[in-house]
């Protein structure tokens, strides 16, 4: 059962099953988004969570921060793990054994870009291709921020990682940013979405509709990283604000593969180069020689944009 | 509810169909699985149970075998009874979540088929599979013919369910050899298969959702290693239950199981301990030898791999003069895996034979009877010399120059 939640209020007095006492870096956007999936449902739930920042921060022995079931099994395995529990939990179903059969249950995995986009692809695709009543929320910071900053396939062009440093003769990371999304909705999925933090209500919307959703759901969040990233603590909505209304994350879904919604549309526009231009990992661009390099990010995210609402209008 | 199939006294099954039937007549909640030779008829049969209504258990048929025992883990966190099976590379492939099944303590059921492990590639059966999960904290059992992978099989969720051991299995058997060697088999009823099994018991099930749990929680220098203790003490406590489980099953079958199997040992001045079919090929060399040539040999095999039966190996071994240990494995650089650890149990021992050690049937190569006579010759010269006249390690089979090492 969804809760009904007006506004910020109450939701931040609805029951925590995930406790604040963790050790994410303070202005980490992982928590909010987590959280929020938590307390949106009285459901039952089992989570699966890839190695990553989350896992690492959440569940070291003897503490635990979830008031639900929960499993860590590797960092490429989460949504096979949440498939497996969800094979389990039909048949207990069929077969009589379940505790409570009447109470629903939903079974969610968290993964980091890292874990989703690389070393985990594959086991997600495969999840989701069987069509496991699951879904897969991606914690998507753009970079394996948990093992020191390196470029994941999800680390946008000109990003400065560990791995991809901009030096004399570099702007950075020289690889584009794998659509994610798209790929997800190629599956077949019946409903694949993307959330920010900054735009709670959305993300609440789209939480509750993953978990109704019979079969398999992709949500992709974008989660400012302030150690990666390398902005203050306390900007972390003000930088995803710029994320979101820059349209670098546009808010839309994606519903049986192909019935785009765009689910947010900024009033004004800000320019890419302002959302550019809070965070340290694209200080270097600002140098003339790299200009052009957010140039081509701008023209980039236009031509998405346009394509987003293209396919809205067509209903393809 | 699955219909019940009515079985025949003796049934003619490969080790593979030995597999399906047991998994079948265990009544499994989840199978997670994915293809690959030789053990793919586990799995194949498996499916057609499912397919005729013999199974009402959920089949997940996964994209690797890294995913497969992923999806094991999974399942068998939420709780409930689970097995797969599979073969060496796909082995190789799950290995990483093999420790994770064995550190979270889940009692799943692996149907190794074992085969060689490339470069270069092949499909046939050694035991290089077995060798490489042997430090992953599983109990490891050998069936060498399919009658026994049948047997053991079933008692594997016995065995690793048990509320004092609680962990996962592994069930071995040769590939080809016995996988697709149809055999007599004497199978149980439905009804006694799964009565002597028992229904599943759960322990801090996930799918309780009055009690939540964290599994695969972080654990660093401050708890890992009280962890990794208390499941090496689990592992080396289960050989009790294992013993008891093979009494229970010799009650109901008449078929008799040990840790350590020793055949014609009685008298015997030289053994040969292997793994596998080939044990079936060294009881009959050894038979041969003693009509024929007056070579008072034995064999000795294991059973149970893991955990090590020390105490079994001294004492099947405490009046032999030479021991010969047959690896079916390539050693990497070293002594083959039975040397050292037969080495080690008999070390123990006042009186200590002369053990060497052979690689032999890597890739499928086949160990002739006349290969086994020449090992149970060559320990006797051992025996008759109170010395090592033969080379530490020996190539068995090998085309081409003999090859030798630790002279």
């Amino acid at each position: 059962m969804s809760k009904i939640i007006k506004n910020l209020k109450q939701f931040s007095t609805s029951n925590d099953r995930f406790e604040g006492a963790h050790l994410l870096c303070p202005g980490c956007a992982h928590s909010i988004i987590v959280r929020e999936l938590l307390n949106c449902t009285d459901d039952n739930l089992v989570i699966a969570n890839a190695t990553g920042c989350l896992e690492v921060c959440t569940a070291v022995y003897p503490h635990t921060s979830w008031d639900a079931s929960w499993i860590h099994i590797g960092f490429e395995n989460a949504a096979t793990a949440a498939t497996g529990a969800e094979a389990m939990y039909k048949t207990l179903k069929k077969k009589g054994r379940l505790k409570d059969p009447d109470k629903p249950v939903k079974f969610v995995a968290f993964g980091g870009d890292g874990a989703t986009y690389d070393i985990g692809f594959q086991f997600l695709s495969g999840a989701v291709e069987r069509g496991h009543d699951f879904t897969y929320v991606c914690l998507d910071n753009e970079v394996y921020a948990n093992t020191g900053g390196q470029r994941s396939s999800s680390t946008p062009r000109g990003s400065s990682t560990t791995t991809t440093p901009a030096g004399k003769v570099s702007y950075g990371n020289k690889k584009y940013k794998k659509d994610i999304v798209a790929i997800m909705a190629a599956h077949g999925a019946p409903y694949v979405a993307q959330v920010a933090p900054n735009k709670w209500k959305d993300m609440v919307k789209k939480y509750q509709k993953a978990l109704a959703t019979e079969g398999p759901v992709f949500i992709n969040a974008m989660s400012a990283c302030t150690t990666e990233w390398k902005f203050p603590a306390d900007q972390t909505i003000d930088v995803s604000d710029l994320g979101t209304d820059s349209l670098v994350f546009p808010l839309y879904e994606i519903e049986n593969g192909s019935k785009l919604t765009i689910t947010y549309r900024p009033k004004n526009i800000v320019p890419v180069r302002d959302y550019l231009g809070v965070q340290g990992r694209f200080k270097h661009l600002f140098k003339k020689e790299n200009e052009h390099i957010i140039t081509q990010m701008q023209k980039d995210v236009d031509k998405r944009w346009e394509m987003l609402q293209r396919r809205e209008e067509a209903g393809v | 509810m699955a219909e019940k199939l009515q079985l025949q006294e003796v049934e003619v099954w490969d080790g593979n169909m030995a597999f399906a039937q047991a998994m079948r007549q265990a009544q499994i909640d989840v199978v997670a699985a994915y293809p690959i030779t030789p053990s793919t008829p586990t799995v194949h049969g498996y499916a057609q149970f499912l397919a005729d209504g013999y199974i009402d258990g959920e089949f997940v048929l996964v994209e690797s075998e890294h995913a497969a025992m992923s999806g094991c883990v999974g399942a068998a966190a939420a709780g409930g009874r689970v097995a797969t099976a599979t073969s060496s590379q796909g082995f190789a492939l799950m290995i990483e979540v093999l420790y994770q099944a064995s550190g979270m303590r889940l009692p799943i059921v692996l149907g190794l088929v074992n085969r060689a492990l490339a470069s270069p590639l092949n499909v046939n059966g050694d035991h290089s599979d077995m060798y490489l999960g042997r430090d992953a904290g599983w109990i490891m059992i050998d069936a060498f013919n399919a009658q026994e992978a049948y047997d053991l099989m079933l008692m594997g969720f016995k065995i690793g369910e048990d509320l004092s051991v609680r962990l996962p299995v592994m069930v071995n058997q040769d590939g080809f050899i016995t996988s697709h060697t149809a055999q007599n088999v004497k199978p149980f009823s439905d009804e006694d298969a799964y009565n002597f099994i028992g229904e599943y018991k759960e322990v801090n099930p996930m799918l309780d959702f009055c009690k939540p749990v964290t599994y695969g929680a972080q654990t660093e220098e401050d708890w890992h290693f009280e962890f990794k203790a208390r499941q090496q003490k689990a592992l080396m406590d289960s050989l009790g239950v294992i013993k008891d489980t093979f009494a229970q099953f010799e009650k109901l079958s008449g078929r008799s199981y040990n840790p350590v199997e020793s055949y014609m040992m009685e008298d015997a001045k030289v053994a040969i301990v292997a793994l596998g079919s080939t044990v079936e090929s060294a009881i009959q060399a050894a038979k041969n030898l003693r009509e024929e040539e007056g070579i008072k040999a034995g064999v000795v095999a294991l059973r149970v791999i893991r955990p090590f039966p020390l105490l079994e190996v001294k004492e099947a071994l405490k009046d032999v003069k030479a021991v010969a240990t047959l690896d079916r494995s390539a050693p990497g650089g070293t002594l083959g895996m039975l040397f050292n650890e037969i080495s080690a149990a008999l070390y123990q021992n006042d009186n200590r034979p002369i053990i060497n050690n052979y690689i032999y049937g890597l890739g499928g190569r086949d160990m002739t009877q006349e290969n086994l006579k020449e090992i149970f010759r060559d320990i006797k010269r051992n025996a008759d010399e109170g010395r090592l006249v033969t080379p530490l390690q020996q190539f068995s089979g090998l085309r081409g120059p003999k090859l030798s090492f630790f002279n």
